[in-house]
C-alpha cells in the first residue's frame, strides 16, 4: 500500500511542484514475473544511475520529467522508459535472444554469440514457451533457417523427422542430439524442460566428427539460478482438435452418376438405374474424424538456487487423443526431472540431472490399403455405415475389391498398446586445475524399455484380405541402453590482445540392447482383454516359429581436440580435428579423421569501417570440415547367417539356414564435407539483426544400404539383401537468410518481427556400379516411383508425361502408339510425350516428374506486446515441394475425388482430366497427372494472451498468471489436394508418395502461466 | 613453475590411463548370437540345415510357372487393368525389353538357387560323415534345377563351378556357351542320379526319379534345341530308366492330380512344396511359403463354392479351350468355364477384369481355404507345382523315341497318355514319322496346359514364331538379361541378340 500511497503523495506533488524533480522507484523482473537483481538503471546521456537489488527494486532520485531511463542487464533487450508522472514502475525486461553476449553451446564448451565462427542456430526457451510444441521437433519448423521438419503422421505421438540443410545419404539422415553434453533423444523431452535448442548446421559440428555429419541438435536443460528464490512455475493448456483438412470426395448421387458414365462406358450395364433420389449418402470422412477430440497438458517445476548450490525439478504431463479413432489412437506422457548444480569446492563444480519419461501410445492403420483414412477417403457415400441392425456395413466384394472394408468396422477391431519407459541423465565434473584451465567429464547415459502389444482379432469382412480365422497377439519387449563417457580439458589464455582455447578430450559411446517378441494364438473369447500370451493356448503350425529376438552392441570411440583463436576479439579462428572408431566397420576401416576450421571476421570493429550510424555489428564468417556418417545396419563387414531358409517337407514348414546381407569388408565411413560462408550483422541501433549464409555439402563415399548388385551374388534370396557400399556423392547447396526485428516502443508496447527462408538444391552427383537405384511404392503392381539417379535430386519421381488428352481419333492415330504402356488408347485418354523420340510411347518415354524436396522453406513469425495484452503468430512455408497422390483406390466402385468432376466427356471438353470408364486404359501409369505441387504455407500457431495485474497479484504471491487463447495449424493455405503437404515418409528414395498422411490436428485451446 | 609441471603430469596421467584402458580395442567387440557363414559345416546337420536354404529358392518358380504360361499362346496377362503388373502384360504381349521386373526376378531368384547351392558345394570338402553324398548329390540337383531354368530363359548364362559367385564376378566371369551350361547340368544330374535314394526320406526331397527325369529333359531341350540326334537318344534312355525303374504310373483320374489330395501322388516325380501356415506380402515374394502363382491366378472376388478368389491373371484363351479334342476328359479339369459354372451355380459372384476370357486356369487357380491359412490368402495358397509328372516323363519319351526313329515305343508312351486322357483306348494314335511327332507335341499342348511348360515347348520345337502372337523369332526364344545386369557386368555381358 505505501508504494501507491507514495505514487498518490507523489502527483500531487507532481502537479503542485513544476519542474521539481523525481524520485521514481519500481521493480524490473523478467517475462516470468521473476525479479532480475542488479540490472543496471541510467538517465540517458547523464551520468546519474542505480541497480536494483536482491528483490528487483531500485529507486533514482533526481530525474525529471521527459527524461528517459535506460535500463540494461546481460541477455536482455534494453529498455527506455520516459519519466512522466508515474513514480513507481514496474519494467519488464524481454530475454534478449540476439545479444551478442549472449554465451551459445558449441560443443564441448561455450561462446559468446559475437565469437561464433559456425553456422549456429538459437531456440530459446521463450519459443517454446510460445509454440507449446507437443513434440520437441516442432519447435525447430520455421523457427530456424536451413532446418526442414516433416510429419510421417498427424497421429498422436508419431514420429517427426528433420532434415538439417537437406537429404544428404540413403541412410539415416537424423541430425545428431546432444542433451547436457551426452547423446540423447529429442523426440522425448518435455519442451518445458529445455532452455535452449543449438542447431551446428556446419562444419562447427567437426567436433562431433563422426555422427554429426546431418548436423547436430545441441539441447541445454534448465537448470536452477544461483541465489534465486524458489520459483515455481505451473502451465497447463487444454484443447480441442479437429482435422486440419478434408479431401473433397464425391457424395453418394455424383458418385452414383459417375459409376454409372464410367460403366457405359466400359460397355457395362449400369449399377445405378435412377440416381435422383440417392441424396449425398455418407460422409465417410466424418465418420471417421473426431470432432473436439481433447488435449491436455500440465507441467510444474521448481527451480532456485543458494551460493553453492542450483535446482530445478520439473514434471509434466501430456494426454492427446487422436481425431481418428478416439480412445484406439492417442499418445500420453509424463516425464519428471530433477536438476541438480553443486559447487562442491572453489575448483569443483558437479552438474547433474535425471528425466523420467513415460509414454503409451495406441494407432491405427495407416500408409497403404490397410489405413484407415484410405478407406474413409474411397468408400462409396452410397454405402452406409451401420446396417439395420446398428452393426457395421459389412462390404460388398466385386468391384469394390476385397481390400476396401468399413472403416468404422476396421477402427473398432484394432487393438493395440505400446509402454515405453526411459530413464537419461548425466553427471558432470569441472574442476578447475589452474587459472585457465578446466577439466571436465561427463557421464551421460539413456535406459530404455518398451514393451508392445497388438491383436488380430478373429474377424469377418465379407471375405476381404483383412479377415482373420486365427485369433492371435503379438508381443515385444525391448530393451535399448546407451551411455557417453567425455573426458576433455580446456585451456583458456588471454594476452595482450591474443586469446587461445584449447580443448583436447575423448569420448566414448557405447549402446547396447535387445529385443524379444512373440505371438500366441487362440485368444479365450477372442476379447482384448484377454489378449495376452499367458492366456493364448493355441500352437502354430509345425515349423512356424512364434518367437523372435535380436540383440545389438555398438561402440564408437573418439578423441578431439579443439584450438580456438582470436586477436583483438576481431579476428576469429579455429581448428577442430577428431579421431572416431566404430564397430560399423571392419578391420583396417574402423578409424575415420575429421578436421574442419572456421574463421571469422568482425568488420564493424576494424578502424577503417568507422562509426556507421546503421550498421551496428558486421562479422563475416566462413567454415570448412569435414564430418562422418556411420548410421548403416550393424556388422556389414562380415557374412552372417541371418538369411531365411524354410521349405516344405513331408507337408511341414522345416527351416535351415542361409547368409544373409552380402558382406562388405571395405565398408568404411561416410564423409561430409560442409563448406559454409556466412554474414552476422546487427542494423539500426541493434534492433535488426541479419544472418545470411551461403552453404555447400557434398556427401562423399556415401554410404548407401542395399545398393543394388548383380542378382548373381544371391541377393534377391528370403532374408538376404545386397551389401551396403560407398558408392555415391550426393550435393546440397544453398542459401540461408534470417532477419529479426525487435523494437519496444514505450514501457507499454514492444514487438519482434522473425523472418527466415532457406533455398535447397540437392542433386546427385555420383553413384558407383549401378545407374540408379530406385524405391517407394505407386499403385499396385506399378514399376518404383522414385530414383535417385546422377544429375538428379535425391528421391525424384520418375514417370510418364502427360501432354493433354485425345479428344478425338484422329489425335490417336497422329500420336505414337501407347499400346506398350498395356491397352490402346481411345479419346479421353493420356497423351503422353515420346520423350526419346523414337516414335513409341514405352517405358524409356518416362523422366523427371518432380521430386518432393522443397526449393525453398521459410518461417515468419510476429510478435506484440501490448499493456497486458500479447499477441504471436508463427507461420511456416515451403515451396515447390511435390507429392505423388497414391491415396486413390483403383478399385473400380471405390469413389472418387471431386475433380474427376471436371473429366473429359467428349471432345472439346478438357485437356487435363481423363475419362472414366471401367474398360483398359493407360490412364493410371504413373505420370505428372498424379504428382502435385504441395507448396504450402501453414499459421502454425496463433496465440492471444493476457497478463493479469502484477500489483494486484504480488499481493497473493503470484509472481504472474497470463491466460491465453491459442490456436495450432488453423489455417493450411495449398493447392494440394492430400491430407498434409507438410508430410512425408522421410526416407530419401520414396519420400512425398502420399498414402493418404493422417492430417495434422487443427487445435484450438485455452492456457494458463503462473508463476510464484 | 613447479605448480606447472606437476599440472601437466597430472593430466598427462590422467589421459594415459584413459587411452591405455580405451585403445581401440573397444571398438573390437565380438558380435554375439551370430554365425559366421564362412565358418560353418561342421556337422552332418549344418550341411542339412544348409541344404533347405537351397530348396527354399525352388518356392519362386511360380513367377517361372506364371510367366512360361502367359508368354505362351495358352493365356493372357490379365489382372485388375492393362497395367497390372506391366512385366507380365508385356511379356504376354511379347513386347518385353530389358527393363522388365518380373523377368529380372526370375534372374535374381534362380542365381539366389545357384548361389544357396554352391554355398554347400563350396565347403563339400570340409568334414566327412556316412551319407554325405546324398547330401551333395541333393544339392546337385538344385542346382541343375536352376541352372536349367536359367539357361532356358536367358540363354548363356556365368558359372563358377563348385564356388559362390562374389563381388566382382559380374564384370570378370562370361556368359558361358549354352552346351556348356547343359553340359554342367547334366553332370550334376548324373551324379545326382547315381546317388540320391530312390524314395525320399522326406517327401518333397528330390529322388534318383527327380534326377533322371530332369536329366532327361535337359538332354530334350537340348537335343530338340540344336536337333543333336544323340542327344534324343540319350534322353530316351533316361526317361525310360524312370519309367522301367522308379515305380512311377498315372493317376487314373486326371482330375485327382490337381487337388490337395492328389499331392506327391503316383504320377509326381517332382514337385514343388508350398504350404499356407505361414503369411506373407507382396513386397517380399520370395519369402513367400505359400504358391503365388495360384492366387495370381483365381477369379477376382470370386465367391461360391468350390474355389476361391485371386488377381484375375493368366487367363486361358479360346485358341488353346479348342485345342483340346471332344470328350477329352482334361478339358473340364484344366479350364475353368465360368459362364457355365455360374450357370450351374448361380450363386457364384466374382468381378469380370482386364481381358477376361470367360475361362481361367483350373489346375492352378485358388481352391476353398482351411480354417488356419495364413494372411494374405492371395499370396498363401498351398497348392504343390507338380514340376515333373510322370505324364511329362512318358511324353518327353514318346518325343525322344518319335526323333531316334523307334515310333513304337513312342506310341506306346503316347497312347497310355490318352488312355487315361480319354478314360479308353478309342482314341489311341496310330500315325508315325513326323505325323507322330506333331501329334506328340500336340498332346503335350492339352495335357500339359496351364502348367507353365507351353512357352519353352514351342521355342524348343521352332514353332514360336507360328503360335504366339508378337514372338519375333532370332530374339524372343529366350529373354533379355534385365538392365541393370548389363550395366553391373560393365561388358563383360552382352545383351541377348535384338533386345
Amino acid at each position: 500500500m505505501k508504494p501507491l500511497l507514495l505514487s498518490i503523495f507523489l502527483c500531487f506533488v507532481g502537479i503542485f511542484g513544476y519542474a521539481q524533480n523525481y524520485e521514481i522507484k519500481g521493480i524490473v523482473v523478467d517475462t516470468n514475473g521473476e525479479p532480475l537483481p542488479g540490472v543496471s538503471i541510467v538517465v540517458k546521456n547523464t551520468l546519474k544511475g542505480a541497480s536494483t537489488g536482491f528483490d528487483g527494486d531500485f529507486i533514482v532520485s533526481n530525474v525529471q520529467k521527459g527524461e528517459t531511463l535506460v535500463f540494461s542487464y546481460l541477455g536482455y533487450s534494453n529498455k527506455e522508459i520516459v519519466v512522466s508522472d508515474n513514480t513507481f514502475l514496474k519494467v519488464t525486461l524481454d530475454e534478449d535472444t540476439q545479444s551478442l553476449d549472449e554465451v551459445i553451446v558449441v560443443g564441448y564448451g561455450t561462446q559468446k554469440k559475437r565469437e561464433v565462427t559456425g553456422a549456429v542456430s538459437v531456440v530459446s526457451a521463450k519459443t517454446l514457451e510460445d509454440l507449446k510444441p507437443i513434440k520437441m521437433e516442432q519447435a525447430l519448423q520455421g523457427t530456424v533457417s536451413g532446418v526442414n521438419v516433416t510429419t510421417t503422421s498427424g497421429a498422436p505421438g508419431a514420429d517427426i523427422n528433420i532434415r538439417i540443410r537437406g537429404i544428404a545419404t540413403n541412410g539415416e539422415n537424423k541430425p545428431l542430439t546432444i542433451i547436457d553434453g551426452y547423446i540423447g533423444d529429442l523426440s522425448l523431452l518435455n519442451p518445458s524442460d529445455v532452455e535452449t535448442i543449438t542447431v551446428l548446421k556446419d562444419a562447427q559440428a567437426a567436433i562431433y566428427g563422426s555422427a554429426a555429419a546431418n548436423g547436430v541438435i545441441l539441447i541445454t536443460t534448465k537448470m536452477g539460478k544461483k541465489n534465486a528464490k524458489a520459483k515455481i512455475s505451473y502451465n497447463t493448456y487444454f484443447g480441442f482438435q479437429e482435422t486440419s483438412k478434408k479431401i473433397n470426395v464425391l457424395n453418394a448421387s455424383e458418385y452414383a452418376a459417375l459409376l454409372n458414365e464410367a460403366y457405359v462406358s466400359g460397355g457395362d450395364p449400369i449399377p445405378y438405374s435412377n440416381v435422383s433420389d440417392i441424396g449425398r449418402g455418407t460422409d465417410w470422412q466424418d465418420e471417421v474424424f473426431g470432432k473436439g477430440v481433447p488435449i491436455i497438458s500440465h507441467d510444474l517445476s521448481m527451480s532456485g538456487g543458494s551460493e553453492k548450490i542450483t535446482y530445478a525439478v520439473s514434471g509434466s504431463h501430456l494426454d492427446q487423443e487422436g481425431i481418428v479413432g478416439g480412445n484406439k489412437s492417442g499418445f500420453l506422457r509424463n516425464t519428471a526431472r530433477i536438476s541438480l548444480g553443486a559447487e562442491l569446492s572453489d575448483d569443483l563444480k558437479l552438474k547433474s540431472n535425471v528425466t523420467y519419461t513415460y509414454f503409451n501410445r495406441k494407432t491405427l492403420p495407416e500408409g497403404g490399403n490397410a489405413s484407415v483414412l484410405l478407406n474413409a477417403v474411397n468408400s462409396p457415400s452410397t454405402l452406409a455405415p451401420y446396417d439395420s441392425n446398428g452393426d457395421y456395413t459389412v462390404f460388398p466384394l466385386g468391384r469394390l475389391g476385397n481390400e476396401m472394408i468399413n472403416p468404422l468396422a476396421q477402427i473398432a477391431n484394432n487393438y493395440n498398446d505400446y509402454n515405453f519407459k526411459k530413464l537419461n541423465g548425466n553427471f558432470g565434473l569441472d574442476y578447475t586445475i589452474m587459472e585457465g584451465l578446466v577439466l571436465s567429464s561427463s557421464m551421460g547415459f539413456n535406459t530404455s524399455n518398451s514393451e508392445g502389444k497388438s491383436f488380430s482379432k478373429i474377424v469377418d469382412y465379407g471375405g476381404k484380405v483383412f479377415d482373420v480365422s486365427i485369433s492371435s497377439v503379438n508381443q515385444n519387449a525391448i530393451n535399448n541402453n546407451d551411455y557417453s563417457f567425455d573426458l576433455y580439458a580446456t585451456y583458456t589464455k588471454e594476452l595482450n590482445n591474443h586469446k587461445l582455447v584449447g580443448t583436447i578430450g575423448n569420448t566414448i559411446f557405447k549402446e547396447w540392447g535387445n529385443g524379444l517378441y512373440a505371438t500366441g494364438y487362440d485368444i479365450p473369447n477372442n476379447t482384448w482383454s484377454n489378449a495376452d500370451i499367458s492366456l493364448a493356448n493355441g500352437a502354430p503350425a509345425p515349423g512356424v516359429i512364434p518367437v523372435g529376438s535380436y540383440n545389438y552392441d555398438e561402440r564408437r570411440l573418439s578423441y578431439f581436440g579443439r584450438l580456438q583463436y582470436d586477436f583483438k576479439g576481431k579476428y576469429l579462428l579455429s581448428a577442430m580435428i577428431r579421431r572416431d572408431a566404430s564397430t560399423k566397420f571392419g578391420p583396417g576401416n574402423k578409424v575415420g579423421y575429421f578436421p574442419s576450421f572456421t574463421a571469422g571476421w568482425i568488420l564493424s570493429d576494424e578502424n577503417f569501417f568507422g562509426k556507421s550510424t546503421v550498421v551496428d555489428f558486421m562479422k563475416l564468417r566462413a567454415s570448412y570440415g569435414t564430418l562422418g556418417n556411420d548410421q548403416i545396419p550393424t556388422n556389414g563387414y562380415i557374412s552372417q547367417l541371418s538369411g531365411e531358409a524354410t521349405y516344405v517337407f513331408d507337408g511341414e514348414l522345416i527351416n535351415g539356414v542361409a547368409t544373409g546381407q552380402i558382406p562388405n569388408p571395405d565398408l568404411k565411413w561416410e564423409e561430409a564435407r560442409k563448406f559454409d560462408v556466412g554474414l552476422d550483422m546487427k542494423i539500426l541501433d541493434n534492433k535488426v539483426n541479419i544472418v545470411a549464409d551461403y552453404f555447400i555439402d557434398t556427401r562423399a563415399d556415401l554410404l548407401i544400404p542395399a545398393i543394388p548388385t548383380s542378382g548373381i551374388l544371391g541377393s534377391a534370396a528370403p532374408g538376404a539383401s545386397s551389401p551396403t557400399i560407398n558408392a555415391g556423392t550426393v550435393k546440397n547447396s544453398g542459401f540461408e537468410f534470417s532477419i529479426d526485428y525487435n523494437n519496444s516502443f514505450s514501457n507499454d508496447f514492444s514487438m519482434s518481427v522473425g523472418y527466415n527462408v532457406t533455398f535447397l538444391k540437392n542433386e546427385v552427383l555420383e553413384i558407383n556400379g549401378t545407374e540408379f537405384i530406385e524405391g517407394g511404392v505407386f499403385s499396385i503392381g506399378q514399376p518404383a516411383p522414385s530414383r535417385m539417379e546422377v544429375g538428379q535430386p535425391i528421391g525424384y519421381f520418375y514417370g510418364y508425361k502427360t501432354d493433354g488428352i485425345f479428344q478425338n481419333q484422329a489425335e490417336i492415330d497422329a500420336h505414337p502408339s501407347q499400346a506398350d504402356l498395356g491397352a490402346e488408347s481411345a479419346p479421353g485418354d493420356f497423351r503422353y510425350v515420346d520423350i526419346n523420340n523414337d516414335n513409341i510411347i514405352d517405358v524409356n518415354d518416362r523422366m523427371n516428374i518432380g521430386d518432393p524436396i522443397p526449393k525453398a522453406t521459410m518461417g515468419l513469425n510476429l510478435q506484440f506486446n501490448y499493456k497486458a495484452l500479447d499477441f504471436l503468430m508463427y507461420t511456416f512455408a515451403s515451396v515447390g515441394n511435390d507429392m505423388v497422390r497414391n491415396y486413390e483406390s483403383i478399385a473400380i466402385d471405390a469413389n472418387n475425388l471431386n475433380y474427376t468432376l471436371d473429366r473429359w466427356t467428349g471432345e472439346g471438353t478438357t485437356n487435363s482430366s481423363p475419362r472414366v470408364t471401367t474398360a483398359a486404359s493407360t490412364n493410371n501409369v504413373l505420370s505428372n497427372y498424379y504428382v502435385e505441387d504441395a507448396s504450402y504455407l501453414r499459421i502454425q500457431n496463433i496465440q492471444l494472451g493476457y497478463s493479469l495485474n502484477s500489483e494486484v497479484l504480488e499481493k497473493i504471491g503470484i509472481g504472474k498468471l497470463r491466460i491465453y487463447a491459442s490456436g495450432n495449424n488453423l489455417f493450411t493455405f495449398t493447392k494440394y489436394k492430400g491430407f498434409d503437404p507438410g508430410a512425408s515418409s522421410g526416407n530419401p528414395i520414396g519420400g512425398g508418395i502420399d498414402d493418404g498422411f493422417y492430417p495434422i490436428p487443427k487445435t484450438y485451446m485455452v492456457g494458463l502461466n503462473i508463476n510464484f | 613453475m613447479k605448480k606447472y609441471i606437476y599440472i601437466t603430469i597430472t593430466i598427462v596421467a590422467v589421459f594415459s590411463a584413459l587411452t591405455i584402458s580405451c585403445t581401440d580395442d573397444f571398438v573390437e567387440r565380438p558380435v554375439e548370437y551370430s554365425i559366421d557363414s564362412e565358418n560353418y559345416f561342421n556337422s552332418e546337420s549344418e550341411y542339412e540345415s544348409a541344404l533347405i536354404g537351397a530348396y527354399d529358392l525352388l518356392q519362386t518358380t511360380f513367377v517361372n510357372v506364371l510367366m512360361g504360361e502367359m508368354a505362351s499362346d495358352n493365356t493372357l496377362a490379365g489382372g485388375n487393368s492393362p497395367t497390372d503388373v506391366p512385366g507380365y502384360q508385356q511379356v504376354d504381349d511379347m513386347i518385353h525389353t530389358s527393363v522388365n521386373t518380373e523377368v529380372k526376378k526370375l534372374w535374381d531368384w534362380m542365381f539366389a538357387g545357384v548361389q544357396r547351392s554352391n554355398y554347400i558345394l563350396e565347403f563339400k570338402d570340409n568334414i566327412n560323415f556316412e551319407g554325405k553324398n546324398q547330401i551333395i548329390a541333393e544339392a546337385r540337383f538344385l542346382r541343375a534345377y536352376y541352372h536349367f531354368e536359367l539357361v532356358k530363359w536367358f540363354g548363356p548364362i556365368p558359372m563358377k563351378g563348385d564356388k559362390r559367385f562374389a563381388p566382382g564376378d559380374e564384370t570378370s566371369i562370361p556368359r558361358s556357351p549354352v552346351e556348356d551350361v547343359y553340359a554342367a547340368i547334366y553332370e550334376d544330374l548324373i551324379f545326382a542320379s547315381e546317388n540320391l535314394n530312390p524314395i525320399p526320406s522326406q517327401v518333397g526331397r528330390a529322388t534318383r526319379g527327380a534326377a533322371l527325369a530332369l536329366l532327361g529333359k535337359a538332354y530334350l531341350y537340348e537335343a530338340s534345341y540344336t536337333n543333336q540326334i544323340e542327344k534324343y537318344g540319350l534322353a530316351a534312355a533316361k526317361l525310360q530308366d524312370v519309367i522301367d525303374s522308379e515305380g512311377y504310373s498315372l493317376v487314373e483320374d486326371f482330375d485327382e492330380i490337381f487337388e490337395m489330395a492328389g499331392e506327391n501322388g503316383l504320377e509326381s516325380v517332382f514337385e514343388i512344396q508350398y504350404t499356407d501356415v505361414e503369411g506373407g506380402s507382396y513386397g517380399y515374394m520370395q519369402a513367400i511359403e505359400g504358391n503365388v502363382a495360384v492366387g495370381f491366378a483365381g477369379p477376382n472376388s470370386y465367391e461360391g463354392p468350390f474355389f476361391t478368389a485371386g488377381n484375375n491373371f493368366n487367363l486361358p484363351t479360346q485358341k488353346i479351350v479348342d485345342a483340346f479334342e471332344e470328350d477329352d476328359l482334361r478339358k473340364a479339369v484344366t479350364i475353368l468355364d465360368m459362364d457355365a459354372w455360374v450357370e450351374e451355380h448361380p450363386e457364384v459372384t466374382y468381378t469380370i477384369q482386364n481381358e477376361h476370357t470367360g475361362y481361367f486356369n483350373r489346375k492352378y487357380i485358388p481352391r476353398k481355404r482351411s480354417e488356419d491359412a495364413a494372411a494374405d490368402l492371395k499370396l498363401t495358397n498351398p497348392n504343390n507345382y507338380r514340376a515333373i509328372r510322370y505324364a511329362d516323363v512318358l511324353l518327353m519319351a514318346a518325343e525322344a523315341y518319335s526323333k531316334s526313329g523307334n515310333d513304337a515305343k513312342a506310341l506306346l508312351y503316347l497312347n497310355e497318355v490318352r488312355d487315361r486322357a480319354f478314360g479308353d483306348q478309342d482314341h489311341r494314335i496310330t500315325f508315325t514319322g513326323s505325323n507322330l511327332y506333331n501329334a506328340i507335341l500336340a498332346e503335350r499342348r492339352v495335357e500339359f496346359a496351364g502348367e507353365g511348360l507351353r512357352f519353352f515347348d514351342l521355342v524348343r520345337t521352332g514353332r514360336a514364331a507360328q503360335e504366339i502372337d508378337g514372338f519375333t523369332a532370332n530374339k524372343n526364344e529366350v529373354f533379355p538379361l534385365p538392365l541393370e545386369e548389363i550395366q553391373f557386368a560393365n561388358g563383360n555381358w552382352s545383351q541377348n541378340q535384338n533386345y
